[in-house]
Parts: C-alpha cells; structure tokens; sequence
C-alpha cells in the first residue's frame, strides 16, 4: 500500500474534527473522501498533507511521516479556489515545484500545460485567467514536480455546473493518463464517482463505509449514509432470486444474496407506468424533461417520475413501477430514522 | 505520535528578542528609571492628590476628545469619497488627507499659530484634528470599501430612510473601524507635544507638556513621574480598547468578501456628503499653503538665510546642516525601524499561524505600540540617566537621535506591515510547502513579493515621521547636532523677522519632503495603508 493512515485523530479543543480514521490509497489509485460539508474530510487531507497536528499514523510504503515536514513530503496539493502565487504568470506557477528541486524545465512546464489543455498559457497573469482556467494551472502546478500523492481538496467546487462537469471529465483523465496515486475530497457524488476507483463515505468525523463506487451506490451501510446518497424514502422488502418484493412492487436486484432487506429510493426509483402498483396523483410539478409527481399509495405518499407524455394530473388514478437504477439495498430493520410520511 | 505545531520554529523566540529586546533596553529601562527617580524621591501621592494635576487631566482629556470628536466628524465624509465614489482625481484625496499626518508637528504648531495669532484651545484642537482626520478617514475606508451594499439597499427597501439606513445598518458595520481609529486618535491627541507647546504657551498645558516643564524648567522630578504614571495609565487604556476594536473588526471583516462598491455619487445625500468632504479636504490645505506661501514673503530671503544661521546667531547651525542632521538621522532611524519593525511583525504573524493563544500575539502586539503613547520627554529624559550604564558613550552619540525617533517610527511599521502579512491567505503559503519550498522558502516566494510594496510604503512614512519628530529629538539633539524641526522650534522662540522667514522657509523644505514621499507611496500602487 503506498499511503497508509491508521487510527487518525485531529482535534480542536474539545471538538473531535477527525476520529480513529484508517485508510489505504493503493500505487497509482484515485481514492474519494465524499461527505456533507463539515464531516472532517478536508481536515483528514490536511493531516495527510501534515498540515494539521495529529493523532495516530500517517505512512508512506510502510516509513512513518510522522517527522516529516510539508515540504519533504512529496504530496501535490490542490485547492478549492487554486490559490496560485498571484505575482507569477502561469508558467512561474507552474515551475515553482521543480524550481524548488533546483530544476529548470521549460519543457516540463510546457509538457504540464499541454496536459490540462493550456497549451501557450505560459506568460498570462493569473490574475486574467477564468476559474475554470486557475484550478487547470493549479493542477498542471502540482503535478509539475511528479508527486507521489496528488491531494485534491474540493478542486472543483468553486466552478459553476457545466465548467465542473467539463473540469471532472478532463481531470478523471489527467489522473488515468498520469498514472496519479491521489486523494480527492468532495462533497459531491457525481465528481466522486467520475474520478474515484474507490469511495470513502465519511460523517461527522468518522469514515463510515469504504468501497467501489458501485458497491457504495448500490449498498449503502445505513439509513443516513442512503440518505446522503440521495435516497430519499425506504421501504422493507424480501429478495428471492435477484429480485426484491415490497409493498411498491418488484425489481430486479441481481447482486443481491436472499432474505430480509430495505429499500432506498431515490428520485427516479419509481415511474409511472402502463401497469404496476395503483395509487393517486396528489402534487404534480413539471421538471426540464419530466414530470415530478406525489402519489398517494394505500397508507403510504411516494414521489415518483413520469414521462412528459403521460398524463398525470392531480386526482388521475395512476400505476407505479419500480426502476432498479434508483434503487439502493441496505440492511433490514435498521430504521434509524423514522420513514418520512408514513 | 505528537506532532509539533507546524509553523513554529525555535528561530521565533531569537527573532522576538531582537525587538522585545530593543523595547526593553531603549523604552521600558528608561522609563521605569524615570519612574523610579520621581517616585524615590516622594512627594508623588501628594502631586496626585493636588487639584491642579487633575486640573491638567481634565484640559488634557477634554482637548483631545473634543479633537478626537472633531477628527471623527470630518473623517467620516471623506472615509465615504475615498471607499465608496468612483469620481476622477481620488488619488489627488488620498495624498492631500495623509499629507497632514505625517507634517512635522512644528510645522503644522507654526501654521496654526500664523491663521490664527491668539491661539488658544481652538487652535489645539483644530491643529490636533487636523493631523489626524487622515487616520480616521483612511482606517474607517478600508473597512467601508468592504462592506456590502446590499444590506443598506435591503434596509432601504424595506422603508428606511437613506439617513435611517446610514445610521442602522451602515453605522453598525463601520462601528470597529470607527473604535479603532477614534481610540488612536485620541491616543495621538493626549500625548501630542509639538502643537500643544506652540500653540498653547503657557497658558494651557497638557500632561504632556507639563512634564516636559518640570522636567526641563523646573527640575521636578517626582511631579513628573506621577504626571508620567497617570498619562500611562490612560494611554494602556486606550490602547486596549483599540486592540479589542481591531479584534471585533477582523472577525466581522472575515465574513464578507471583496466588493465592488465605488460608483458615481447619486442623490442629493451623496452628492452633499461629497461636497461637504471635499470641503474638508480644501480646508487641510489651508494651512499648508498659507505656510508656503509666508516663506516666500520677503522674497528668497528666507531660503537664503538657511545657509547661515538665523538673526543674531539664534542656531548653533546652519539651516543646511540643520537638513543635512535630518536627514542622517531620518535615514538611520527608518533602516533601524525597518528592521525591528518587519522582525515583529514577521514574529506576531508566526505566532497567530502557529495558533499560540490569541492573548499572547495581542499583548505583544499592545507592548510594541506603547511608545507610541508614553511621553516622548518622558523617554528622552530617562536615556540621559541610563543610558551611560551601557558601554559605549551612547548618552553623547548622535546615535542617540536615531534610536529615539526608531522608537517612534517602529510601530508605524508594525502596523502598516503586519496587516498585510496577515491577510496572506494561509492556503497560498500551504500550497508552496506542498510544493516544495521549506519554511524559509515560503517567506522568500510567498510572503515577501506579497508584502513588498507595503514594506515600502512602511519605509516611506517611517522616513517622513522621523524627518518631522520633535519631542524626543528635542530632547536628545545637542545644539550642534539639531535637526530641521529643532531648529524651526528655536527660530520661532527667538525675535528677528529674519529667524520667521528662515523658519518658514525649513518648513516649506519639510513640506515638500513629506509631499513628495506621501506621493511616491501613493503611486508605488494602491496599496492599502496598514491600519491608520
């Protein structure tokens, strides 16, 4: 394992910011740190960066870095808002690691624009550059000097949606063409799962589910890590087969050994349909390309999606049928929340 | 697995003795023997229990409020022109209101006592005001050019009034600014020496002035050490009550960001305020072109006369040599100020980086600004009994004048560069160890390009404030050593038509010194001011 974090703590006084947090980050793995705002993600990067006084072990192929000062680590670091030095053009900023090596190479730097689609940015301000454009040079910057360990704290937050959708696809590729050990935090599960091999689910402070993105996605540990994952309602249901029962219908859930589960639902889990479970429309409202409806099914009020063909008005007597995308399978019987409008 | 604090290295504490040091040989050893002298000798309960100390007390804090309220007053309008108006010739604003800050306090005393021959309390506070409507006017804008608009425009929708507006919403917000600067102009005003003694005579003596009588004229020691302990006594006070308005305004300064807020003044209320600063503004300059304009009443005469030395041999130097004094003195005192003060901020900064508690950076921070306050005669009283303990002839040296006036001038320093150090985003500095670049490698790329053009700003005025100082250099130039401004000070105080020219004449020289330093400053960039 290249990185190895093991019982790690930081603390603020009496707040535990990070507690008992262990970690693996594979040679040439892209690992997501994924939580809501506050969980203690970046303060874990930072600790990692040996930016914060900590508790526990931080170690790189098995050699503690406990001793080890920022600036002889060799990680790369990458801001939410670039932070480039704004009395350097781009290519004084991207130069800067390999300059503190006591190396000059034009052609690195030009090799580093290149790659983050900068081609001839070399003598611009940074000052003139769009944000989109500052967190590419913050990144050719940080991979200038080859670190062995790129950390990427919210590196596209910053960026409104269509730049971030662009910036994630571009970066998931500089990570692949480069070969980059990394780890990202984010609070956002599309960048988490475009860039990641495997996701790391923390809440307040403790890591609370490890794995691939779609053992993650699809297998979330509890109520509330579903919920963070946009599973909006949950409902109990028996698999048998590969395909789970409950009281809203079947669906397909091949990986999924039998026995007792719940189901979490997110938006799209249920469509209206030809056929399925009958309820009624009682709240409609038209999305970009859908039609969001509120259903009232037996005891139960569920959310649900319908084509903008369908007709769904308030009162309309309509069928419901489940999608496997939007469905989620945890544990049975932890209600650790009650459902919402039972 | 403790990790040490990042940022903190055993280098601090050997940088930290460098200026702490300096405050404690050159400041608090002097002083404390001052103290000691008056207070072995007794009699100091019964000058604090006499009415006319309070009598004092009272003119010195009555003066300098009145000063301080009329500063305030005349600040605020052109705070508004400078932070939230986008008119043409703003930089023409800028320097005309610092200009008067950093005149030598003779010459601003000498051009009050010309507009207005029967002096008086109005002259003081006028005069006093006068110097500092700069430090209100320039502290309160920069904290205005970042306050969002929109809050006033929220309450202005919601019914108020633009003055209701103004005064709740607007008012609130400046509030730590507008504490921060009053409490140091108040500070100014108390202890300020040069003005109160030209313009007052003996008539109306502050603390300052006092002391500087009994111990000079009189030779009453234990008087002045009392009259030394109550003046510091108010001045920690104040100092206090500035430091926790700084502190209030850096927290609310972190929830908002940079805003565009300059546009062209509309309404009437705009508009009104405009005018009224601009009024301000002209009336700065009245004084100091009424002095220019005097030097050149008889002609050249007076620029003339500098060669020599004045009606009757009133110096014991020529006027060239008086400048040449000055600017020796000046030029060692600011690389001397430079030095410490850029070694304490870079310590402060440290230490608030490296999350030592907030108590120790700011008492630290009060320590360094005391000189600021304490009685310059006070100071240049206690070098002459100390300072022939230390080796060297230190107490005959002409270096004697520098280290006071590096007294003076350090704070300034710490307080035009410290802020700037601050405000470097901790992230940038993160990122460039991240990098690569060990600690000293940071300071060298991050820290110094940033703060650069503040340090040069520092130097700037620290230069111009030397050039002016008068109580502490009064004190310690001998005859033969007598700076520009000592030498103003004793052409005023002896007969003869010419010793007026030839003083009106120095202080043109000082004006234009200061002028032509303000607007180099200015246009190095727009460079905030630290907090003054």
């Amino acid at each position: 394992m290249a990185l190895t974090v093991s019982g790690l703590g930081v603390s603020y006084g009496d707040l535990a910011a990070v507690s008992d947090a262990d970690l693996t980050v594979a040679d040439g793995e892209v690992l997501a740190l994924l939580g809501p705002s506050g969980c203690g993600k970046s303060t874990l990067l930072r600790a990692v960066a040996g930016l914060e006084p900590a508790t526990g072990q931080v170690s790189w192929d098995g050699q503690d870095l406990a001793g080890v000062p920022v600036h002889r680590r060799g990680f790369g670091l990458v801001f939410q808002d670039g932070q480039l030095f704004p009395h350097r053009d781009v290519a004084g900023n991207v130069e800067f690691g390999l300059r503190m090596r006591r190396e000059r190479s034009p052609e690195r730097v030009a090799e580093m624009l290149s790659l983050v689609g900068l081609d001839g940015y070399g003598a611009r301000r940074v000052t003139e550059l769009s944000g989109g454009e500052q967190q590419r040079v913050a990144l050719a910057r940080a991979l200038a000097p080859s670190p062995r360990l790129l950390l990427l704290d919210e590196p596209l937050s910053a960026l409104d949606r269509a730049l971030r959708e662009q910036l994630a696809v571009d970066l998931a590729r500089v990570l692949r063409a480069t070969g980059a050990t990394a780890l990202v935090v984010t609070h956002d599960h599309d960048e988490a799962f475009t860039l990641a091999d495997r996701v790391a689910v923390m809440r307040e402070g403790r890591i609370r589910q490890v794995g691939t993105p779609d053992a993650v996605w699809q297998r979330p540990v509890d109520e509330r890590t579903a919920r963070f994952l946009g599973c909006g309602e949950f409902v109990d249901a028996t698999v048998s087969g590969g395909v789970a029962r409950c009281a809203l219908g079947s669906v397909t859930v091949e990986w999924e050994r039998d026995g007792d589960v719940r189901l979490g639902l997110r938006a799209g889990a249920l469509r209206v349909a030809r056929e399925g479970v009958g309820g009624t429309v009682v709240w409609r409202v038209r999305g970009r390309d859908h039609v969001r409806v509120r259903v009232r099914v037996a005891e139960m009020v569920v959310d649900a999606v319908a084509g903008v063909g369908d007709v769904a008005e308030v009162g309309d007597e309509v069928c419901l049928t489940l999608v496997a995308d939007g469905v989620a399978v945890l544990p049975p019987g932890r209600a650790d929340q009650p459902s919402p409008r039972p | 697995m403790a990790r040490a604090r990042p940022g903190l290295s055993p280098w601090l504490g050997l940088a930290a003795a460098l200026p702490l040091g300096f405050l404690a040989v050159f400041f608090v050893w002097p002083v404390v023997a001052i103290l000691r002298l008056g207070v072995g000798e007794g009699g100091v309960l019964a000058v604090l229990g006499s009415g006319q100390t309070w009598r004092l007390v009272g003119f010195t804090v009555g003066q300098a409020a009145a000063s301080t309220v009329l500063a305030v007053l005349a600040g605020l309008p052109v705070a508004y022109l400078l932070a939230r108006t986008s008119l043409r010739g703003l930089w023409f604003v800028r320097v005309a209101v610092l200009v008067p800050f950093v005149l030598p306090t003779v010459v601003v005393g000498l051009a009050f006592r010309t507009l207005l021959p029967d002096g008086g309390v109005f002259a003081i506070v006028l005069a006093n005001a006068f110097f500092n409507v700069a430090v209100v006017a320039r502290t309160v804008a920069n904290l205005w050019s970042h306050v969002d608009g929109r809050a006033g425009d929220a309450a202005r929708s919601l019914g108020a009034s633009p003055l209701r507006a103004f005064r709740s919403v607007t008012l609130p917000a400046l509030a730590p600014a507008l504490t921060s600067a009053a409490a140091v102009v108040f500070l100014f005003c108390a202890t300020s020496f040069g003005v109160v003694l030209i313009l007052g005579g003996s008539r109306y003596r502050t603390l300052e002035t006092e002391i500087y009588l009994r111990t000079v004229e009189l030779l009453d020691l234990p008087g002045a050490a009392a009259l030394s302990l109550v003046q510091l006594a108010a001045v920690v006070a104040a100092l206090t009550v500035g430091a926790l308005a700084r502190r209030r305004g850096e927290s609310a300064l972190a929830l908002r960001g940079r805003a565009t807020v300059a546009r062209r003044p509309r309404g009437a209320l705009s508009w009104t305020v405009v005018a009224v600063a601009l009024g301000v503004v002209a009336l700065l300059l009245v004084p100091v072109v009424v002095l220019v304009a005097r030097s050149f009443g008889g002609g050249l005469a007076g620029y003339r006369a500098l060669a020599g030395f004045g009606h009757a041999g009133s110096l014991q130097v020529s006027g060239v040599d008086a400048a040449l004094n000055s600017l020796r003195a000046a030029t060692d005192a600011t690389v001397l100020a430079v030095l410490l003060g850029v070694t304490a901020s870079v310590v402060l900064v440290s230490l608030s980086r490296g999350r030592v508690r907030r108590g120790v950076v700011e008492t630290m921070d009060t320590a360094l600004m005391l000189p600021l306050g304490v009685s310059a005669v006070t100071v240049g009283f206690g070098y002459l009994v100390t300072l022939d303990m230390l080796p060297g002839d230190l107490r005959t040296s002409p270096a004697l004048v520098p280290l006071a006036q590096a007294l003076v001038v350090t704070p300034l320093v710490i307080r035009m560069v410290l802020p700037v150090l601050r405000s470097i985003d901790q992230r940038l500095r993160q990122a460039a160890a991240s990098l690569g670049a060990s600690p000293a490698a940071v300071w060298r790329e991050v820290d110094v390009p940033m703060a650069g053009r503040s340090l040069l700003t520092a130097a700037g005025f620290g230069f111009v404030v030397a050039l002016g100082e008068f109580g502490a250099t009064s004190f310690l130039a001998r005859p033969d050593t007598a700076t520009l401004p000592v030498a103003i000070a004793r052409l005023i105080s002896r007969p003869g038509e010419l010793n007026n020219q030839m003083a009106y004449a120095a202080c043109t020289l000082l004006i234009v010194v200061t002028v032509a330093a303000v607007a180099l400053v200015e246009s190095a960039g727009r460079t905030r001011v630290g907090e003054f």
